[in-house]
């Protein structure tokens, strides 16, 4: 039986934490983060989980103390958002191709500067080719469940990758909202215990790790980590399927709501999403056949799939609550774009930049853009590719 | 129920309007409902003005936006009214409430014509005697639930008491104070 209960997004994915019972967390606070492991660091001084906790000085050194803690057999997960997410880059990459699966909860929030503590997406995004797996939720619910699914596939002896499972920062990590827990014993089980193939303290089968890796054999090992990347996708659906057993709650690659006989449909990611489905419901009442497509897994991105989930609509506009700053569209816009090149052509595919740093999202906004797609539909003809909705120009 | 019910909070940084919000969604999550509590963060201060928000609804909610066309709005501080426009959006057919002393009509000429329902009720009056300190948000709390009869108010009253007791585990000599505030300000809103 799940436990109902109402909880904000961070004090869900601290209860996961809790319940998932880590060797390692190591963080440092950044807003709207910092109370994932506010929380968490209570659930250690309770004496409700075991967890080894360090408070580092640093984001930089959080995602070090991780990878060191990791690469030493431990089972390890942190948090962060922006700029904090920034000062770990170096060692994202050095975690994922130490094939590391370090878990990392970012709540999603605008990349300095201006300065900004608020929502977008512009620093999970900016990672987004630093090797790790990203999977993102549109509720407290979702946010709660990716982190305890998250564990499974990044640990999964077929990928063996780090990651991310990202939230809205304060429209998902600060609202609270109705959420089902899962038990802990449950919880427990379905994570088990981690068994790395590899780590530093097994004195029987003495490994090196970070070692230099120069012309003979970095290639290789990067077109493995490649390969590590594809495996996943598969990974995800089991480990989707075997969470559905357990809550009855179902995950994919992507979220599809109402897509079956879709003519016009919006692709978009986290908390926006639920704003959309409100849209939809309402256009669907006027006879319109409007879908939304939601990416839960951005990496590995699934193109065959989203692909034959798209290749029926007339007209798609995908939502980017980051700017790529290339001239041409943002990062969602542009992997949709290149996923439907040669498999589903014809369909007319636009691009919104939306809510940065924090710009609420209305409705209202949303409905404009169905009804671009409804003028695109009947015109024919593409006015404007690369758009921002709800900004003053 | 069948719709959303939506409501505005707008209070000053520091009196709980925030934490007043939370309570709601508590009360009525205990009543079975769905519910979504949350503040509009911006920056945060002592006595600068802040909003925050409900949703309630007997189905699952999923619009994420800020509240824009609420069906309640409740002001926490009433020398808000001279610089928020705080009946922006607000439906005609839902109400507004005040912490005033003063009467609902003389409270309306402040409301750029708002023609719905004012309610008002004076929340530091109710507290300072309930409470020995200014907490605005615990009467008002109550006034919101007698307002939009968004839950049975016995129901309510039992549902705070054990939520209280469970709050102020450590200091149970609260507990008593705020209850009567609750009790008071259920029977003292005007303008219903």
């Amino acid at each position: 039986m799940a436990i109902r209960d109402r909880l904000s997004g961070n004090e869900a994915v601290a209860v996961a934490m809790r319940q998932i019972n880590p060797d390692v967390v190591a963080a440092f606070p950044i807003t709207p983060s910092t109370e994932v492991p506010q929380y968490f660091s209570s659930f250690v001084a309770d004496g409700k989980v075991d967890t080894e906790f360090v408070p580092v000085e640093s984001e930089h050194s959080a995602m070090s103390a991780c990878i060191g803690a990791q690469a030493a057999g431990a089972r390890t997960v942190t948090a962060t958002s922006a700029n904090g997410l920034a000062l770990m880059w170096e060692m994202l990459y050095i975690a994922a191709s130490l094939r590391l699966p370090v878990m990392l909860a970012v709540v999603n929030r605008a990349l300095s500067g201006p300065i900004n503590i608020h929502n977008d997406h512009s620093d999970s995004m900016g990672a987004r080719d630093s090797g790790w797996i990203q999977i993102y939720g549109e509720t407290n619910q979702e946010a709660y469940d990716n982190l305890i699914q998250a564990i499974r596939i990044g640990e999964h002896p077929d990928v063996m990758l780090p990651v991310m499972s990202c939230y809205d920062g304060f429209i998902t990590s600060h609202a609270v909202e109705n959420i089902d827990l899962i038990e802990d014993d449950k919880v427990k089980e379905f994570v088990g215990e981690y068994k790395p193939q590899y780590h530093l303290n097994d004195r029987f089968n003495p490994v090196s790790m970070g070692a230099l890796d120069l012309q003979n054999h970095y290639f290789e090992h990067k077109r493995q980590q490649a390969e590590a990347m594809r495996n996943a996708k598969k990974v995800i659906l089991e480990v989707a399927e075997e969470f559905y057993k357990l809550t009855g709650r179902k995950y994919g690659l992507f979220e599809e709501y109402k897509m079956e006989d879709a003519e016009i449909a919006v692709v978009v990611i986290n908390s926006t999403a639920g704003t959309a489905k409100y849209v939809v419901d309402r256009l669907r009442e006027k006879g319109v056949k409007a879908g939304l497509v939601k990416i839960r897994v951005y990496r590995p991105f699934p193109v065959e799939e989203i692909v034959a989930a798209l290749s029926k609509c007339k007209a798609v506009a995908v939502m980017d609550k980051a700017d790529s700053f290339n001239a041409a569209g943002g990062p969602l816009f542009t992997d949709v774009t290149s996923a439907l090149y040669g498999r589903a052509d014809g369909i007319k595919v636009i691009n919104y930049i939306y809510g940065l740093g924090g710009r609420d999202v209305k409705t209202d906004d949303i409905e404009a853009i169905y009804n671009t797609l409804l003028d695109i539909v009947k015109t024919g003809e593409v006015k404007s590719v690369y758009n921002y909705i709800g900004v003053r120009e | 129920m069948s719709k959303v019910v939506e409501i505005r909070w707008h209070g000053r940084g520091g009196q709980g309007a925030k934490t007043a919000s939370l309570l709601l969604a508590d009360a009525a999550f205990n009543t079975g409902k769905y519910i979504q509590g949350f503040p509009e963060y911006g920056p945060e201060r002592m006595g600068a003005p802040i909003t925050a928000y409900n949703r309630i609804s007997d189905e699952k909610i999923t619009v994420h936006s800020n509240i824009y066309e609420p069906d309640y709005v409740v002001v926490v501080d009433e020398t808000l009214l001279n610089s928020v426009d705080v009946t922006a959006g607000l439906k005609e057919d839902g109400a507004i409430i005040i912490n005033t002393a003063k009467e609902p009509e003389e409270i309306r000429k402040k409301l750029k014509g708002y023609k719905g329902k004012v309610c008002t009720i004076d929340a530091r009056t109710i507290s300072i005697d309930c409470l020995k300190r200014y907490f605005p948000n615990t009467p008002m709390l109550a006034a919101v639930v007698k307002v939009s009869g968004i839950m049975d108010e016995e129901e309510f009253i039992k549902d705070m008491e054990e939520s209280f007791a469970h709050k102020f585990a450590s200091k149970p000599q609260v507990i008593e104070g705020n209850m009567q505030a609750l009790k008071r300000a259920l029977m003292e809103v005007k303008g219903l």
